[in-house]
C-alpha cells in the first residue's frame, strides 16, 4: 500500500504542525532580537542596527530564512486546503449548540491565521521590504538604520494598535496551534503531552505579551515617558 | 410536565428532511429521553401518523446504538452519557427541544433520526482486529500482560462506537474512534506485530469514508459517553507516522 505524503489527512497535518513548530521557534529568536529595542534609545540603536546587520549578511541565517518563507507559504497554503476539505465533510445542523464543547480559538484558527496573514503583509512591507529594497539611511557604525524607521513607524498610536490587536490574535493562535501541533505529531504520553501544554500556555503568553510590549513602549518613550 | 419538541423527520437519505412541531403533555421527568420518545410515537401511532425513527437497543448505555442531537448537542446537554441514560429532568417544563440525527457526510440520514454509521463498521473492517489461528484458546499465562496495561487499553477499547464524537466535530473527523480501536490494539502484545499495517489501513479507510481532518479542539472527548482521552489521537498520530516513515 503507497502512503503518498499529503494525501492522508494525517500527513496533511503533520506539514501543518511541522512548519507551524518552526514557526513557533522562529517568533522565539525573532522576539529575543527584538528585546534589544527596550534598551535606551542610543545603546537601542546601535545594537539593533548591528544585530540587523549581522543577521542580512550571514550565509547561515540567509539559508534558514528560506526555510522560513517556506515554512510561511506551506503553513498558510496547506490549511487552505485542510479548511477546503473540512468545509465538505463538515455537517450543517438547525440548530448548533456544539460550541459548548470547545474553545472558539481552537475552532477558529482559519480566521485568526488570516489575520496573522494580513499583519505579515503589513509587516513585511514597512520593515523587511524597506530593509532589503528601500533607500536607507546610515547610522555611524555603517550599518542600516532600521532602529529609525522602527522608531517613526511607531509613532502612530493607530500603528501600534494595529500590532497590538495582531499580537492577541497571535497569542490565540499560539494557544491552540502550539498544543495542537505535538498532538498532530504524536506525542501521547500523559505525563509530557501535560508538560508540555504547560510550556505552551507559558510560551504562548510570553511571546503575544512580549511582542505586543515592544510597540507599546517605542511609542511611548517618544513622548517622554 | 409538557414540552415542545421540534423533531427531524425525513423520508429517506433521498428525500429532503425538516423540523416538525409536536407538543407533549404529562411528560414524567424519570422518563429517559428514549422513553419521551415512545410515549410521543404511541401517540402518533394511534392517530395513524407515522412514529419517528430512531436506533436504539439495550437502552443501559453500553451500546452504543442510540445517538441524536439534543438541543444542538451530541446526546444532549449532559457530559458522559448517551440519549439513553439522559432524563427528562434535565429539562424545563414547557422547554422547546430540538432533536436532529448525527450528521455528517460519512453518516447519511436513513430516516428521521436514524443514521448509516457502516462507515465506522468499514473503518474497524480495514485493520481493527487481530490475525490469531483459531482452535484451542492458548494457556492464558503464555503472554503476560501487566494489570496498568491491560487497563490502559480497556480504557480505549471503551469505545461503543456510538458517532457523538463524528457529530459533535466541527469537521466530522472520526479521529476519536478510529484511535481508539488503534491505541487499544497496540497497548497489547497480540496487536502490536500487526501495529503498522493497522494504523495505515485503517486511516486510509477513514479518510476513504469521507471523515475531516483533526483539529484538535477536543470536542469530541467532551461528548464522548466513555471518556474516551483524546490522547488516543496522539497516539494514531504517533503509530500512524512511524509506520508511513518505516514502512516497506
Amino acid at each position: 500500500m503507497k502512503i503518498n505524503l499529503l494525501t492522508s489527512t494525517l500527513s496533511r497535518k503533520n506539514l501543518m504542525a511541522l512548519t507551524g513548530l518552526f514557526l513557533c521557534f522562529f517568533l522565539l529568536i525573532h522576539l529575543l532580537g527584538n528585546l534589544q529595542l527596550l534598551l535606551p534609545a542610543a545603546k537601542a540603536s546601535e545594537m539593533f542596527n548591528w544585530y540587523s546587520d549581522l543577521l542580512s549578511t550571514n550565509i547561515f541565517i540567509m539559508m534558514i530564512s528560506y526555510v522560513l518563507y517556506f515554512c510561511l507559504i506551506a503553513h498558510a497554503v496547506d490549511a487552505l486546503v485542510i479548511t477546503l476539505k473540512n468545509k465538505k465533510t463538515a455537517a450543517k445542523y438547525v440548530y448548533d449548540d456544539r460550541k459548548q464543547v470547545s474553545k472558539w480559538y481552537s475552532r477558529n484558527m482559519g480566521i485568526l491565521g488570516s489575520l496573522l496573514l494580513i499583519f505579515l503583509v503589513i509587516h513585511f512591507k514597512d520593515f523587511w521590504y524597506v530593509y532589503k529594497f528601500g533607500a536607507l539611511p546610515y547610522d555611524r557604525n555603517g550599518h542600516k538604520d532600521l532602529y529609525a524607521i522602527v522608531v517613526n513607524a511607531f509613532k502612530s498610536w493607530w500603528y501600534v494598535l494595529i500590532y497590538v490587536l495582531a499580537m492577541i490574535a497571535l497569542g490565540y493562535h499560539l494557544l491552540h496551534g502550539f498544543k495542537s501541533a505535538v498532538r498532530t505529531l504524536g506525542l501521547y504520553h500523559p505525563r509530557y503531552a501535560g508538560y508540555v501544554q504547560v510550556f505552551g500556555i507559558f510560551y504562548s503568553y510570553a511571546l503575544s505579551i512580549g511582542f505586543a510590549i515592544i510597540p507599546i513602549y517605542v511609542h511611548l518613550t517618544q513622548f517622554g515617558l | 410536565m409538557k414540552i415542545h419538541l421540534k423533531i427531524w423527520r425525513q423520508k429517506d437519505a433521498s428525500t429532503k428532511g425538516k423540523l416538525v412541531d409536536y407538543d407533549l403533555d404529562q411528560v414524567d421527568q424519570n422518563m429517559s429521553f428514549l422513553e419521551m420518545i415512545d410515549t410521543l410515537n404511541k401517540q402518533l401511532i394511534l392517530k395513524g401518523d407515522t412514529p419517528v425513527e430512531f436506533d436504539h437497543d439495550c437502552r443501559e448505555g453500553i451500546c452504543g446504538s442510540c445517538g441524536m442531537m439534543i438541543n444542538g448537542q451530541a446526546h444532549g446537554p449532559v457530559p458522559g452519557l448517551t440519549v439513553c441514560q439522559l432524563h427528562m429532568r434535565e429539562f424545563a417544563a414547557n422547554e422547546t427541544i430540538y432533536v436532529e440525527p448525527f450528521r455528517a457526510l460519512a453518516f447519511p440520514v436513513k430516516r428521521d433520526l436514524k443514521v448509516d454509521r457502516s462507515s465506522f463498521d468499514r473503518i474497524i473492517q480495514s485493520g481493527g482486529y487481530i490475525t490469531a489461528n483459531t482452535g484451542q484458546p492458548q494457556e492464558a499465562n503464555a503472554q503476560l500482560i501487566t494489570h496498568e496495561i491491560a487497563e490502559a487499553a480497556f480504557d480505549s477499547a471503551a469505545c461503543i462506537g456510538c458517532g457523538a464524537c463524528v457529530a459533535t466535530c466541527k469537521n466530522s473527523s472520526a479521529a476519536l474512534f478510529t484511535s481508539a480501536k488503534i491505541s487499544h490494539l497496540v497497548k497489547l502484545p497480540q496487536g502490536k506485530q500487526e501495529a503498522a499495517k493497522r494504523v495505515l489501513k485503517m486511516v486510509a479507510q477513514m479518510d476513504a469514508e469521507g471523515f475531516g481532518h483533526c483539529s484538535n479542539t477536543e470536542a469530541c472527548e467532551a461528548k464522548c459517553p466513555q471518556g474516551i482521552s483524546v490522547l488516543n489521537i496522539a497516539r494514531m498520530n504517533w503509530e500512524h507516522l512511524k509506520a508511513a516513515i518505516f514502512k516497506d
